[in-house]
């Protein structure tokens, strides 16, 4: 069946641009990453519901958690890497990471400055009442 | 880089040479990069819903907060789910990629199977909700709440649609190229969901249920 050969036709056969049917995972890759993501959920979980962690740091804790877990996802399953295929992929990665942090962490900045200089909340309710 | 791709079988082809005077890169990379934009840019459209959950978190006006209505026990049985639902996903690629088609559909009935049964338990957690009275009307935390975990469960949703297409192309057209290439996107998109599921976990849940 032509079909079922498609991907198995060594390099010279092929024009610039197609498919030569590598995949960048395997099984190993897989399973590290199945692995390292069990892991850090857990220790999510045991660090949000024990007092494992002075409680106060217990935010900063589950930040980095969930940070490496995305890590461990963006490496293991989605394949970026520091390859030379992967440049763009790393740039666009980059970049994205600058909007993302840019919204979040100026959404959070500017609703903090605002609620600080507004007139103290208790006040509010009490006009409303 | 071009004096070295010259050793190998044919100068001009192969992933090796992707770069510089080797010719264009394989359509597989450059299929890749374009759905990665894609995804980015979903990732920044989540990103505004983040943020505004940051915000209004703590405005439960007088209703209950996520200490009140998070169950843990549950989130966990739903994350588990998402997470090898991927690796399924990822084994089943690598079924396809070895022409083993009866790996690959079972790979992809379960990935479907685990990605359903998250979706379930979701909209279970979501009509539970609404019945003890806090529906996204209650107050500006719910609202967020519902939009940003309602829009993930909706990506998941197009993702479980997406997933039968697959099938249906692999079973009809076979695994050509083209078909691998929607496949590889498909994968990333579960992939990512994933991510954006972890950080939903850790900002509103864990957080939240503190």
């Amino acid at each position: 069946m032509a079909e079922e050969n498609a991907g198995e036709s060594t390099a010279a056969d092929k024009a610039p641009g197609t498919d030569d049917g590598s995949h960048s995972g395997s099984l190993a890759s897989y399973t590290i990453g199945l692995a390292f993501a069990l892991l850090l959920t857990g220790a999510s979980f045991l660090v949000s519901q024990t007092n494992l962690l002075w409680s106060p740091g217990v935010p900063a804790g589950l930040a980095v958690l969930a940070i490496a877990q995305m890590g461990v996802h963006l490496v293991f399953f989605l394949h970026i890497s520091t390859g030379p295929d992967n440049t763009n992929n790393v740039l666009a990665l980059a970049f994205g990471v600058l909007i993302v942090t840019l919204i979040v962490a100026g959404s959070l900045w500017i609703m903090a400055n605002l609620n600080a200089n507004m007139i103290p909340a208790s006040a509010v309710m009490e006009m409303l009442r | 880089m071009s004096a070295h791709s010259g050793t190998a079988e044919l100068p001009g082809l192969g992933t090796t040479l992707a770069r510089g005077g080797g010719g264009p890169a394989p359509v597989r990379i450059v299929v890749a990069y374009g759905f990665w934009i894609f995804l980015l840019s979903d990732i920044i459209m989540f990103s505004a819903l983040f943020a505004s959950y940051a915000v209004l978190s703590g405005q439960t006006n007088g209703g209950p907060s996520g200490h009140d209505l998070f169950e843990l026990r549950h989130v966990g049985i739903e994350t588990l789910c998402l997470l090898f639902s991927s690796y399924t996903c990822g084994l089943g690629l690598l079924a396809v990629a070895r022409r083993r088609m009866s790996g690959f559909y079972l790979c992809f009935a379960l990935t479907f199977a685990l990605g359903a049964t998250f979706l379930g338990l979701e909209l279970s957690e979501f009509v539970g909700l609404v019945a003890r009275g806090a529906g996204p009307s209650r107050s500006a935390f719910l609202s967020a709440f519902f939009s940003l975990v309602g829009l993930h469960g909706l990506h998941v949703t197009a993702g479980l649609l997406w997933l039968s297409f697959m099938v249906a192309q692999i079973a009809v057209r076979g695994p050509r190229d083209f078909v691998r290439r929607r496949l590889l996107c498909f994968s990333l998109f579960w992939h990512a969901l994933d991510i954006i599921w972890v950080a939903l976990l850790t900002l509103v849940y864990l957080m939240g249920a503190r």
